[in-house]
């Protein structure tokens, strides 16, 4: 076990389709709280932060996330991401 | 074989990506290609407006194309996907797959647009011919299920 306290690190997010129009933000860079350890954790923080974040999240199973331009599930954990996104089941093609 | 990705906001022209793609290569017997356009449902749309994730759209369609290169034995793939406004009628996406044999280019381009429907970070608006902006278009229940197809072994 390490003793090393490391300080709580920063992270970009970024929004798109409705998931941005809810929360009225293309991105932001945030400090989740410490124990923040997976995608699932990282949005139950999210939707304490106001109405719009309580909004885009309200179906949970909707909204996919990618961390570092890769796509993710609930479970995943985000140590070390840089970069994590948020958006609806894609529609291109 | 390296696919060939790009994601773009201006339209493509299909019979120049298709000779650019086969060009110099005597061993190509088949090539599909797959062309997406706008639709405007019965009047009902003036346009569709693409947004997309930069940067992962291009990785992500990289991967799934890798992954058709590695089933099928390919001499070329290419995927190009338009962003931005797009008017009824007009292109939005492009597969083309090139091998000895139609069958092999037949699957790799039905695999790439499958995959790349339900993977690939782009979503759709709707903007509506009375001039007022529409809802964002729902993802199909049938589209990943043509996905899901692929994963039964060949």
């Amino acid at each position: 076990m390490s003793t090393t306290v490391t300080e709580p690190a920063s992270l970009r997010l970024v929004y798109f389709a409705w998931v941005r129009e809810r929360i009225g933000l293309t991105d932001e860079t945030v400090t989740p709280p410490p124990g923040t350890a997976t995608i699932a954790d990282l949005v139950r923080w999210l939707k304490t932060r106001g109405e719009g974040y309580e909004l885009a999240f309200e179906n949970e199973a909707i909204v996919r996330a990618a961390i570092d331009q890769t796509h993710a599930k609930p479970a995943t954990t985000i140590t070390g991401a840089r970069e994590i996104a948020f958006f609806p089941p894609m529609t291109g093609g | 074989m390296t696919p060939l990705v790009r994601i773009q906001r201006e339209d493509f022209d299909i019979g120049a990506e298709i000779a650019a793609l086969t060009a110099g290569n005597p061993n190509i017997g088949a090539v599909v290609s797959f062309a997406g356009l706008c639709r405007d449902e019965s009047g009902r749309l003036a346009a569709l407006e693409l947004e997309h994730y930069p940067g992962m759209a291009e990785a992500e369609i990289a991967r799934v194309a890798t992954e058709a290169a590695e089933r099928w034995p390919l001499f070329g793939l290419l995927a190009i996907h338009r962003f931005g406004l797009i008017k009824p009628g007009e292109q939005i996406v492009l597969v083309i797959a090139a091998s000895s044999h139609r069958r092999e280019a037949f699957e790799a381009a039905d695999f790439l647009m499958d995959y790349l429907k339900t993977r690939a970070p782009f979503w759709k608006r709707e903007h509506l011919a009375d001039g007022t902006l529409g809802g964002w278009v729902e993802a199909k229940a049938d589209d990943d299920d043509s996905a899901k197809r692929w994963e039964q072994a060949p």
